[in-house]
């Protein structure tokens, strides 16, 4: 006791020592070994109910908001809706006569199973990255949930990104318009396999880009569509990306690359959904192997996306 | 030790709040750097010392919700806490001017250390470009921000000085 009183620590070596534990703690979250989740599942308790509950406040002050639309505006609106529940219903007869069909061709020959049959798990969104660089964001539903890291996510039929971190009752997604995402995928008219990247400079303008798609007879047009492809091993296939909105050829004359429409509206996303299911079971070397992909991290930083980069192209 | 109970408190719904309501508030989605504000306004009203921890646990929270690199966040975030330590001599009122400037200083420094060390290193040069949408837009919305926010967190400084002072006295 008495030591402590007389011996009162310098700010000089204060900091100096706060820095050593700062880039042991870098190094320590480097290394694949350690794992900081028991400390963020504490947190998770003290922050969590708290978003939750500023969540829910939000949501209500816009319910109540959209409770003061005008009667008329609404009854428009329900004469207009009515309308399209006639016409609707009309269509589903035939599409559903068409899933019967499609059913049958299915087990006839044997194709994989769509991602609409995974078991999914509805989250919402309760906070995002406090910072303006990167685009991860948190959600109200985790392990105990049977959420696991490497989960897809989606919204309105759309990726939106991936589970990175859990918690018993949250999560981290990070979304593929972050810098730092990559996913594999495949345009569907040519069948050929690019990368989908994040880039912060596009995502003002809502869009994301596309790299490395070899296209030899010049057949990919605007609009075409963007899925998950079956190379990669953290999405499942065939989700639905976006539509291409430019095409250009890269300087090296062999491939293409371009921007992107999302089909997911990400400025907006309240709620997602989870699909519970993984597209391989995790395996310690997958990770050690996934760190050392091109991609961009080929330069030898801190880059704290190493063990985020998704498969190359095959 | 009440005011090491407050601190927590506001570094907490500083983090909460800057998720949450600010990302709603946020103008081209540009959010606001609530944390940095508490850093550099505990950091010029404290000295180097508080400034230092205020930032070590803001950066702390930031890593280990969002950032996937335990550590990064709070070392910026405590250097920037404790150079603004080194300008208590001049803190004397309430004056909101200096803290704007302050808060200028180390959010423009904020951006170019994230910049350099987890984009540039990444490949992504064109330095302008993230300048002009990133940095500068979160830089002009905090220190906005902080015209606000600077007098409340001043008063609550003054009240946690003087019932400390208080304190010691009693035998």
């Amino acid at each position: 006791m008495k030591k402590k009183n007389q011996y009162k620590m310098k700010t000089k070596h204060l900091i100096t020592m706060m820095t050593i534990l700062c880039l042991g703690l870098i190094v320590l979250s480097l290394s694949t070994s350690f794992s900081f989740a028991p400390v963020r599942n504490v947190l998770g308790y003290v922050i969590v109910p708290f978003q939750n509950g500023i969540n829910e406040v939000g949501n209500w002050m816009t319910d109540q908001k959209n409770g003061f639309q005008s009667m008329k505006k609404l009854s428009a609106e329900n004469e207009k809706l009515q309308k399209q529940v006639d016409e609707l219903q009309a269509k589903n007869t035939t599409l559903s006569q068409d899933q019967e069909e499609l059913d049958r061709l299915r087990t006839l020959y044997n194709l994989d199973t769509d991602y609409s049959e995974f078991e999914k798990v509805a989250a919402q969104v309760i906070g995002k990255d406090t910072g303006n660089w990167y685009s991860t964001f948190l959600i109200n539903r985790g392990s105990s949930d049977g959420i696991a890291v490497d989960m897809n996510v989606i919204a309105d039929g759309g990726l939106v990104g991936i589970v990175t971190e859990t918690g018993a009752h949250w999560a981290t997604v990070r979304s593929i318009i972050d810098d730092s995402s990559n996913v594999s995928a495949t345009v569907t008219s040519i069948s050929q396999n690019c990368m989908v990247t994040g880039d912060l400079q596009m995502m003002d303008d809502g869009k994301i880009r596309f790299i490395q798609l070899t296209d030899k007879e010049d057949q990919v047009q605007e609009g075409d569509k963007i899925v998950t492809s079956s190379v990669s091993n953290k999405f499942l296939k065939g989700i639905l990306i976006g539509y291409i909105s430019e095409v250009s050829t890269d300087a090296n004359k062999l491939t293409k690359s371009g921007t992107i429409i999302p089909a997911v509206d990400f400025n907006d996303i309240q709620e997602v959904l989870v699909i519970k299911e993984l597209k391989q079971q995790k395996t310690e070397d997958v990770t050690s192997e996934e760190s050392q992909t091109p991609d961009d991290s080929t330069t030898p930083t801190p880059d704290p996306t190493q063990d985020a980069q998704e498969d190359e192209k095959q | 030790m009440r005011r090491k109970l407050i601190l927590a408190v506001l570094i907490l719904l500083a983090f909460v709040l800057q998720g949450t309501v600010f990302q709603t508030l946020s103008i081209a989605s540009i959010v606001p750097n609530l944390l940095l504000i508490l850093t550099v306004s505990f950091g010029f009203m404290r000295g180097k010392k508080e400034g230092m921890f205020v930032g070590f646990f803001c950066g702390l929270l930031i890593d280990i919700f969002y950032g996937s690199m335990i550590g990064f966040y709070a070392l910026i975030y405590m250097y920037i806490g404790f150079c603004n330590g080194f300008l208590y001599k001049i803190f004397f009122d309430e004056d909101v001017k200096v803290p704007m400037v302050l808060v200028a200083g180390s959010d423009i420094a904020y951006g170019v250390l994230v910049y350099g060390l987890q984009f540039m290193l990444r490949g992504r040069l064109d330095f302008f470009s993230y300048l002009q949408h990133i940095i500068l837009p979160e830089m002009v919305y905090t220190v906005l921000l902080t015209a606000v926010l600077y007098r409340p967190l001043y008063r609550l400084n003054r009240w946690l000085t003087e019932n400390e002072w208080e304190g010691p006295k009693l035998p």
